[in-house]
């Protein structure tokens, strides 16, 4: 095979809400175009990872080549990039559009558009799309596919007249979708005869590749063989395969302007590639990069300890392993008083975060406790200096401090009207200031200032909870605002807990300090004594609940048939104890302070 | 009691009853046919002497039929299981040899066989003393043939209990004193009184779990144990073991065998045993079901379907699990020959800081009877 004739390619993205329909329409467009054998076939074959699948969320880009037969006779090639769609990943899904010239814009007829959609869409048209509406499941007896045009227009300024009207599910429309993408997205304009300039989009780890590289051609040709240099980073590299995805890896001898593939090389670890690098030809570099690039920054930052303290160095190991394939999270080694040694670890979002832990007690079975999520505060002292604090077990003595700043976001929620009260009431409560307030139809849609710090803490669980689900919500930082903001520190029978300590607004303090000791006095399993669950600011108690003593705890009848039976049961106690944290004379189950953290008042 | 010595003793499972009780769990079938006693004796008959070919010719200290309701058992079938256990053991002229029995006019007719038969011990299952009560908990007898049951036993067997469930749906701690004082002015020298628990897997918990069933929380369940400690040990009556309340020497010898971790044979469906082998101690138990039991002994001589070797770590769990619940407590040099470890010093002296535990100068640790209430969660920290 040989690189296509430019105007004959489209590279397009799918933009979707969670569950419109994104990853169901790429398996049929795939499907359509004979890509894989039906036996090849599974459910959202570009999510390869277990966690993409159950989540339904797309963590890495992905690609896949189509070769299209248009009504025309002229057979075009497709290339679909799969996008992850959440706001923690926003620079990376800003890439992925930049590799393209269109989006596809897929919408629930029934649903109707949602921040999620909005704040891609808003990138999307940043990046010059065209942009194809794509109303999905129009089947179903819910959809008002009128009324959802009409707030595509009103919402985004869309023309969705040629809206598609299709469903994913059944396949209806679903060969529409594939004429709308050779008509009405332009080719890709670049320049063969010019020096080699590729976008990096994403980058993974394979166990026999090594380290794969997803670009998009802008100008010239990337040939296997061939030595290319990362504007960004400035290292070279010796390309040793050059292919595409259909989805199966093909090997391709070059890559021609205006192609999405791959290159694998010299490269040993995947954060030796940054997303929206420009990769160039060693020996006739282009003059300028492409524009957009910057270096990934974690906003989110926690502790992750293993709860048996022997699996430190496996723990180490994992989290290495990881890194090779996930150069945007970062981790630095870190003792507790509580918890002895782990990692402080920086995330790009609490769903990052939460993916991140999930794949090492899963992919490395390793069993772990988080610490409170926290942000990147920016302290200045009293001496003139100003350190950024990511640990609130690190904050300096309150003396020394002039002022706490801390990290604010622009967040757009759009809501069915119904729930506006009570997310304005919760926006409030966590120290939001109102931007914006408007109508599409029914929707509200709601811009609001709010701090991380509130944001990380359960705002995602308290938004769906109050609306029921239904309201969406996105969002990015802006800047940093100073505030008054104090440490709480959270004793159990007396002592310190080092691990649930956290800064939070003077404001806040009393809410958030209760609503832990209730929380804790759950979670806390009865001991023989009873203990007090304390949350103090600075010597001062601020909130208090008591775990009463244990009462009674004990087998009426055990003999010698019951034996095995209750020695399992012991054995699973003595695991369970394992699980635990010894706290002065208090144990505290693993689960108490993932909970713990994760409220619902 | 005196002695360390566990002994070795013999259980025999019958597995039959009349009806199946809502809250019992215990490997219990009911059969609309006819059981062939003769066959399943011959078949116990069978067991046994497989049984002694392992464990040598030992002395008996105690024979034990439990169910099911072994008062089901014809006489003549009590004294071929009997006769089978004296043929391939040794067993000692004052050994005791306890049967469990319902307290129905028609098993007290039978008492007499038994006797005959070598039973010098029976424990009945009166479990109220309350009709209505009896009948909520699916016994087929009520509180007048109990009685009637009770007099007849003490004037057949030397030695006498009956079990009591307490802690019943909405029972206060004063309805319970007053049944448990009826109880006591009826008892010979022992009782078990058993706090009713919702067991996995039988009616009461399908109930419990439909919220149909409410069972005492943990307040009310340690006031009605207070209570009952207060009563027996005013009665000369004192906890041996966590529900087991005896004068004395009256203690239960058999169950003693095994709080006090020592050996038993378990014959019969669904029969468990502990032996010491040359190899290490063994976690044995039989098949079930009563008719594939029988065709497995028929058919290769014994019924065994778990014959495991204790690890040193699961001998130790097992002896702190089992002699914890006894007043005496556990020989600390026993248990760290058993299970090649010590009980953690900082671990006990916190439990005795607490007031759940006490060292006694013979070189026990044993509960309190503050630990007692909480002894699950005091095993747990000690075998940790």
């Amino acid at each position: 095979m040989t690189a296509s004739p430019q105007e004959n390619i489209r590279n397009f993205a799918i933009i979707a809400h969670i569950d419109h329909g994104k990853s169901t329409l790429a398996d049929r467009l795939i499907q359509l175009c004979g890509a894989v054998t039906d036996r090849e076939m599974k459910d959202q074959i570009l999510d390869s990872m277990d966690i993409e699948r159950e989540r339904g969320i797309t963590i890495k880009a992905q690609t896949v080549r189509l070769n299209y037969k248009a009504r025309d006779g002229k057979t075009y090639v497709l290339n679909l990039i799969d996008t992850p769609g959440h706001v923690d990943f926003a620079y990376e899904v800003n890439r992925s559009l930049a590799a393209c010239e269109g989006s596809l814009l897929v919408v629930d007829a029934s649903q109707g558009v949602e921040a999620q959609t909005l704040a891609n869409v808003y990138q999307a048209l940043d990046n010059n799309h065209e942009i194809v509406p794509v109303l999905n499941k129009v089947d179903l007896p819910a959809a008002e596919p009128e009324k959802v045009k009409q707030q595509i227009e009103d919402v985004i300024g869309l023309d969705a007249s040629n809206a598609v009207m299709i469903s994913a599910k059944t396949g209806l429309g679903v060969p529409d979708v594939l004429e709308a993408i050779v008509t009405r997205l332009p080719p890709p304009k670049g320049d063969r005869a010019a020096p080699l300039k590729a976008l990096l989009v994403d980058s993974w780890y394979d166990a026999y590749l090594g380290v794969v590289v997803l670009v998009r051609i802008v100008d010239g040709v990337l040939k296997k063989g061939m030595r290319v240099r990362m504007m960004g980073t400035g290292a070279a590299h010796d390309v040793d395969k050059v292919g595409v995805f259909t989805p199966k890896l093909v090997d391709f001898p070059e890559l021609g302007p205006g192609e999405l593939g791959f290159l694998t090389g010299s490269i040993k670890e995947v954060a030796d590639t940054r997303v929206g690098d420009t990769i160039t030809d060693d020996r006739k570099p282009a003059a300028e990069p492409l524009p957009g690039f910057r270096a990934a920054q974690p906003v989110v930052f926690c502790g992750l300890f293993p709860v048996d303290a022997a699996d430190f160095e496996e723990l180490r190991a994992a989290i290495g392993k990881l890194r090779l394939n996930d150069a945007s999270f970062t981790y630095e080694m870190e003792t507790s008083a509580a918890l002895g040694f782990g990692f402080r670890c920086g995330f790009l979002g609490l769903l990052h975060l939460e993916i991140i832990q999930e794949r090492l007690s899963r992919e490395f079975d390793l069993d772990l406790i988080a610490t409170a999520p926290s942000v990147i505060y920016r302290i200045k002292l009293t001496n003139g200096e100003e350190i950024e604090l990511h640990n609130p077990a690190d904050m300096p003595d309150p003396v020394k401090i002039t002022e706490i700043a801390e990290p604010w976001l622009r967040a757009t929620i759009l809501t069915p009207d119904d729930y506006l009260g009570s997310i304005l009431k919760l926006c409030q409560d966590r120290r939001g200031v109102q931007v914006d307030l408007s109508y599409v139809g029914n929707r509200a849609m709601v811009t609001y200032d709010l701090p991380l710090n509130e944001v990380v803490f359960d705002f995602y669980d308290r938004l769906k909870s109050v609306s029921k689900g239904y309201a969406s919500f996105d969002y990015h930082l802006t800047e940093y605002r100073a505030g008054d903001l104090v440490k709480m520190q959270i004793l159990v029978n007396g002592d310190p807990v080092d691990a649930l300590s956290m800064l939070v607004h003077r404001s806040q303090a009393d809410r958030r300090g209760r609503a832990m000791c209730e929380k804790l006095k759950d979670l806390i399993p009865q001991h023989m004594f009873q203990i007090p669950v304390q949350a103090a600011i600075g010597g001062r108690i601020i909130a208090r609940e008591t775990i009463r003593a244990l009462r009674k705890d004990v087998l009426a009848k055990c003999y010698g048939g019951d034996v095995t039976r209750k020695r399992k049961l012991l054995e699973k106690q003595k695991e369970g104890k394992k699980r635990m944290r010894q706290f002065g004379k208090v144990e505290i189950p693993q689960e108490a302070f993932i909970a713990a953290l994760k409220m619902d008042d | 009691m005196s002695g360390t010595d566990p002994g070795f003793a013999v259980y025999l499972h019958w597995p039959f009853c009349a009806a199946k009780c809502p809250y019992c769990d215990f490997n219990s079938h009911v059969r609309h046919q006819p059981v062939d006693q003769a066959r399943f004796a011959e078949a116990f008959a069978t067991e046994i002497a497989m049984t002694a070919d392992r464990t040598g010719r030992r002395d008996v200290a105690s024979i034990f039929l439990g169910g099911g309701t072994p008062s089901l058992m014809e006489p003549a079938t009590v004294g071929k299981v009997l006769d089978a256990v004296a043929r391939h053991w040794n067993v000692a002229p004052n050994a005791e040899i306890t049967m469990e029995a319902n307290p129905s006019s028609v098993e007290a007719e039978r008492f007499r066989g038994y006797r005959a038969a070598g039973v010098n011990r029976v424990s009945l299952g009166v479990q109220a003393l309350d009709d209505r009560e009896l009948k909520f908990l699916g016994r087929l007898h009520n509180v007048e043939e109990a009685y009637r049951a009770i007099e007849i036993a003490r004037a057949t067997f030397p030695r006498l209990s009956f079990d009591l469930i307490y802690a019943r749906p909405g029972q206060t701690p004063e309805a319970w004193a007053a049944e448990l004082r009826q109880a006591l002015s009826r008892a010979a020298d022992h009782l078990s009184l058993y706090q009713l628990t919702v067991e996995e897997g039988t009616p009461f918990a399908n109930l419990y779990a439909a919220g149909k069933l409410k069972v005492p929380d943990p307040d009310a369940a340690a006031d009605l144990y207070a209570v009952t400690q207060e009563i027996c040990d005013a009665a000369g009556m004192p906890a041996y073991e966590v529900s087991n309340h005896a004068r004395p020497g009256a203690e239960c010898r058999h169950n003693l065998v095994y709080w006090r971790y020592g050996e038993y044979a378990g014959i019969g469906p669904g029969a468990h045993g502990r032996l010491r082998l040359h190899d290490g101690r063994h976690a044995t138990s039989t098949e079930r079901l009563p008719e594939a039991w029988l065709a497995r002994v028929e058919a290769r001589g014994e019924g065994l379907i778990v014959d495991d070797i204790l690890s040193q770590e699961e001998e130790g769990d097992e002896m702190l699990l089992m002699g914890l619940r006894l007043a005496e407590g556990i020989d600390v040099a026993r248990y760290q020959a058993l299970s090649g470890r010590a009980l953690d010093p900082a671990q006990v002296a916190d439990l005795v800081a607490h007031g759940m535990v006490e060292r006694t100068l013979a070189g026990h640790v044993r509960a309190t009877r503050a630990g007692f209430f909480v002894l699950d969660a005091v095993v747990a920290d000690l075998a940790a």
